[in-house]
């Protein structure tokens, strides 16, 4: 059980790299990047192709990242400059990742094992909980700069980005490339902890991701105090203890993505219909609660 | 100054639909003064003023502010330039960022925005002090998200972002026309207000003929795409404008 715990948490730390990536497009740009699902696998390739050549396991997670802001990048031309719709834009970067994925190798399929990985350098679960807080800290330091600010802007409303004297698009540009480098990041570190890379690694990743948001949304609601970075982070932990869990008593794990689905179902269609309902019953009202009696027309 | 010469723009064009809307307008705007636009729907009014703001592209003609040729500038080039205020109140702000940040967006207007931070301690009084002048409370409310206040304050907030960096220009597109009529009079009594105390030279469209009258200091009035009258405010009264009006309307008809 220990064992378990320890794994769900290091995979939920990487795995909140993962949301927090997919928390700047989906959350805050309003924008359904599907090109993550060929991100994630594109990072852990880059990284096995510049450790199988050598290079420093450090310096190839940090071009893991690097290959990711790239692969962001196509998506927002895609949708910036030849004017595709973004979930379009999304799922072609996402096609064209796959080749990309299987060229970088050229295979399918690559054992990591005899390689040395970022691990080394300690106790895995500290180094990846350092890892977070460093990106998490930045992002929230990044969102609170001029230029986040017009990136928070262009998803809540751009005519104001415009009527600022700014091109909106380019601060679309800007958060798909942030977004798609730490999907690309997670996915090196996915990688290194499981020793290999496999092609299939990203398949419905942005169920994970969304799953991930959206369990870290339900924590402490009504509070504006909880960044939404720590909420993402916190999501993915318990998303993946959840799971853990799930399996250890018994679920099939080739199940666990229909699960993973449903639970994204289910909290989204109680945050658009049965909140509200909720809410409702809370409001009191009628005569039974006024305390001005009163017609309107007798005020008058 | 804005100076229009020769502006044409047609709709559908090369299609049985086209519409011409505009064919060598002519038009200038003296400085610092409220240049009330009226005339009824389809005159043009609106498309004049996105032809100004250029979030549509003229076909041929000329656009010069201040002796700046704007022609070929997008829009978020001549934002730089020009203030608008829409009909509709959300358009002017970011409904889940807080007034403060709003106000500090604005503040950065035309600027370059770095990776220092937005929020300044020293500013916060300076918004706070605009703020108090508008007298709707929004100086006690910084730190509420905008997309909580009314309609009317998000109006004024809007309005307050577009002129606080004292634009060459202020357009108003029906900007009272979406509140309810004591909040419309609140707002168009501190858009006054605000115009005389930052003298910013305003276009303003309006269907309200009393509204045009009180507060601008020329009215024109358009019909498919022409000036039909151009006078001073003060010289033309609200039965007289609603007669030309209602002329129009039943040749329309």
């Amino acid at each position: 059980m220990n064992s378990l715990i320890m794994t769900s948490l290091e995979q939920g730390l990487i795995f909140g790299i993962l949301a927090m990536g997919v928390l700047i497009t989906y959350k805050i740009l309003d924008i359904a990047d599907l090109s993550v699902e060929g991100t994630f696998p594109f990072g852990a390739f880059i990284f096995a192709k510049f450790i199988s050549i050598g290079i420093n396991p450090i310096i190839s997670t940090l071009l893991a990242f690097f290959f990711g802001t790239l692969a962001g990048l196509s998506t927002a031309i895609l949708f910036t400059k030849l004017r595709i719709k973004p979930l379009l834009s999304g799922i072609l970067t996402m096609t064209i990742l796959y080749s990309v994925n299987l060229k970088t190798n050229g295979k399918a399929n690559v054992p990591l094992f005899s390689y040395s990985s970022v691990y080394d350098l300690g106790t895995t679960v500290v180094i990846l909980i350092v890892l977070v807080l460093i990106i998490k800290i930045a992002l929230d330091e990044f969102f609170k700069t001029e230029i986040g600010y017009l990136l928070i802007a262009t998803g809540d409303n751009e005519s104001l980005v415009r009527s600022l004297g700014k091109n909106s698009n380019r601060y679309k540009v800007l958060g798909l490339m942030l977004a798609n480098g730490l999907v690309a990041l997670s996915g090196a570190l996915m990688a290194q902890i499981q020793g290999f890379v496999d092609i299939t690694m990203g398949s419905s990743i942005i169920v994970v991701a969304l799953a991930s948001i959206i369990i870290g949304d339900t924590i402490g609601k009504r509070s504006n105090r909880i960044k939404n970075t720590t909420r993402a982070i916190l999501g993915a932990i318990i998303y993946k203890l959840i799971g853990g869990i799930a399996i250890d008593l018994g679920l099939e794990p080739s199940d666990l993505k229909a699960v993973s689905a449903i639970i994204v179902i289910v909290f989204l269609s109680y945050n658009n219909f049965f909140a509200d309902l909720i809410d409702f019953k809370k409001i009191k009202g009628g005569e039974k609660y006024a305390k001005n009696k009163k017609t309107i027309k007798e005020l008058q | 100054m804005l100076r229009i010469k020769k502006l044409s723009k047609s709709f559908n064009k090369d299609t049985d639909n086209e519409l011409k809307i505009f064919n060598g307008f002519n038009l200038e705007i003296e400085k610092n003064k409220c240049t009330a636009i009226i005339g009824p729907n389809g005159c043009g009014k609106s498309t004049l003023l996105n032809l100004i703001g250029g979030s549509i592209k003229a076909d041929k003609g000329q656009i010069i502010l201040n002796g700046r040729d704007i022609t070929n500038f997008k829009e978020d080039e001549r934002a730089i330039y020009i203030g608008r205020v829409y009909q509709n109140p959300s358009i002017g702000v970011a409904p889940s960022l807080t007034i403060l940040e709003n106000m500090a967006l604005a503040d950065k207007k035309g600027e370059k925005f770095t990776l220092r931070r937005l929020i300044k301690r020293d500013n916060i009084d300076k918004y706070r002090e605009i703020l108090k002048d508008l007298d709707l409370g929004l100086e006690n409310k910084l730190h509420t998200k905008v997309k909580f206040l009314s309609g009317g304050q998000r109006q004024s907030l809007s309005l307050i972002m577009a002129a606080m960096k004292h634009p060459d220009l202020l357009l108003l597109d029906e900007h009272t026309a979406a509140l309810d009529p004591k909040t419309s009079n609140v707002v168009m009594q501190k858009t006054k207000e605000l115009i005389e105390k930052y003298s910013i030279t305003t276009m303003m469209i309006s269907h309200n003929m009393k509204d045009a009258i009180e507060h601008s200091d020329r009215i024109i009035m358009l019909d498919k795409g022409k000036i039909i009258l151009d006078k001073k405010s003060i010289d033309v009264t609200e039965n007289q404008l609603i007669k030309i009006y209602r002329e129009k309307l039943e040749n329309v008809a």
